[in-house]
């Protein structure tokens, strides 16, 4: 068949496609029955994306596609092309600072201040830590990839407004309620911080 | 990889996607938000030799009011987009207030207005609401186009009014009388879920405190959004609970539900005249709050 735009196709019937991968430009090729969680995971090596159900039930696989949390599982990779994706390696920068000892045992938990090498932690990952917001970690990355845009547009949410934004993650561990408290502690301090 | 092999098309603009609709035919898929086609595709429920990937067509793209109080929705609006737009709690409260029963916050980001339409699923939100509004749905094909009215467009179980070669490309919800009042209600076993049951209720009170006839459209109980009769005889009457719960028991003893592993049939009805009987109050006591 020969048809115009069919977005970007290659001779073997792979696709190449560009995207803004966590803050650098990336370019891919790949079949179009990829699944950008699977791309992210075997193609880019970002292994922090996790696959549970593959049919948008779980919420293991949140990304955030141009700032909005969306179902990578549901998504070819190929339709990242022209887009920014951002998953939870994206949280943090790469770089480890170099250790400053006499840092790291403020109300920030491990993270903020990257203490000992110690790669830094995004403020919702360093309330995670400090609420016990996670046991086995396997929903982790999901679920604060659907909280870093909620958190953005909700600075004060109330614990109902919490559930109900996690309601399309599920969590078998801890029963939640350690991960409304870290949201909490999270957004407080994010609102202390802005004051 | 999860999907089975297909061929991959991305149109840019809604001409072409028509063109290649027509050249295809059967054979080929549209991929809007891919929230409902792709979980199929994974679980190779469904094997499309083709994907027409819509969501470069930023023509279809639009939420836009008219003077006379017209609301158009493009098909490629995002459902989330409906949460935050202004001129959908004005224009349609009953939309506004449906839109976070669908699904999660993460599938509403991806998933459209006119995917969630196509695809016709009986337990979903929009198709029951589009009904209950007398929204029409315009349906385009390369060299032409129809409007077809919702409550014509749900033939059967993920089966509706669009040909092959057909592509759903707006809604068109009329407005709103002033007199007018609404309520969507659900029950589903966790939040997000699909629902056990659900129904769409619009009514109106006129200046004398009587309500005119009710519409009644639900969810999940049958293989298609279900319009029941019974709202009819609302008309004239004054609102009172007796009222409310004879139309209810009335919807209910019309609907021919069935059992599935969520809910029986008898709790199904159940669910159903309970919901009929509180949303048909509240949105009686929301068109007499409008009219007064």
């Amino acid at each position: 068949m020969n048809r115009d735009h069919d977005g970007g196709k290659t001779i073997d019937g792979h696709h190449s496609f560009s995207f803004n991968l966590n803050g650098d430009e990336h370019q891919g090729e790949a079949e179009p029955r990829l699944l950008l969680s699977d791309y992210l995971r075997h193609h880019a090596g970002l292994t922090g994306t996790h696959v549970g159900c593959e049919h948008g039930v779980c919420g293991a696989c949140t990304v955030l596609v141009d700032g909005e949390a969306v179902r990578s599982c549901l998504m070819l990779a190929v339709q990242a092309d022209g887009h920014e994706v951002t998953t939870v390696e994206g949280l943090t920068p790469e770089e480890v600072p170099a250790a400053t000892p006499a840092e790291g045992n403020g109300t920030a938990g491990n993270g903020a201040a990257g203490a000992g090498g110690v790669p830094p932690l995004h403020p919702l990952q360093d309330a995670f830590w400090e609420a016990h917001g996670l046991q086995c970690g396997f929903c982790t990355p999901g679920i604060l990839m659907t909280l870093v845009p909620f958190l953005e547009e909700n600075p004060d949410p109330s614990e109902e407004e919490i559930r109900y934004a996690l309601s399309g993650n599920l969590c078998r561990c801890t029963g939640y309620q350690h991960i409304v408290d870290a949201v909490l502690l999270a957004a407080q301090r994010q609102r202390e911080a802005g004051e | 990889m999860k999907p089975a092999a297909f061929e991959y098309h991305r149109p840019e603009s809604v001409g072409e996607a028509l063109h290649l609709l027509a050249d295809i035919g059967d054979e080929g898929k549209i991929l809007a938000g891919g929230q409902s086609l792709i979980p199929v595709m994974n679980f190779r429920l469904a094997q499309p030799a083709v994907l027409i990937d819509v969501n470069r067509l930023t023509e279809l793209d639009h939420v836009s009011e008219e003077a006379d109080g017209t609301l158009r929705l493009g098909a490629m609006v995002r459902q989330a987009r409906l949460e935050r737009e202004a001129a959908v709690a004005r224009r349609s409260p009953l939309l506004a207030e449906a839109i976070p029963h669908v699904a999660h916050p993460q599938i509403r980001n991806r998933g459209t207005v006119g995917g969630s339409l196509a695809h016709a699923d009986p337990a979903a939100e929009l198709p029951a609401v589009m009904v209950a509004l007398d929204a029409r749905f315009r349906l385009a094909r390369a060299g032409g186009e129809r409007w077809v009215a919702a409550g014509d467009f749900y033939r059967g179980l993920f089966t509706t009014a669009l040909e092959a070669d057909e592509m759903l490309v707006e809604v068109e919800i009329p407005p709103r009388p002033g007199d007018a009042g609404a309520c969507f209600l659900e029950t589903s076993r966790r939040h997000g879920d699909y629902a056990m049951a659900g129904v769409a209720v619009r009514t109106t009170v006129d200046g004398d405190g009587r309500l005119g006839q009710s519409r009644l459209v639900f969810l999940s109980v049958g293989d298609v959004p279900v319009e029941v009769a019974a709202g009819q005889v609302t008309a004239g009457e004054p609102p009172s609970e007796e009222l409310f719960a004879s139309v209810a028991r009335a919807a209910a003893a019309e609907l021919d539900t069935v059992a599935d592993i969520h809910a029986s049939a008898e709790y199904r009805r159940h669910l159903a005249e309970v919901l009929a009987r509180r949303a048909l109050a509240k949105a009686a006591q929301r068109a007499a709050g409008e009219s007064a």
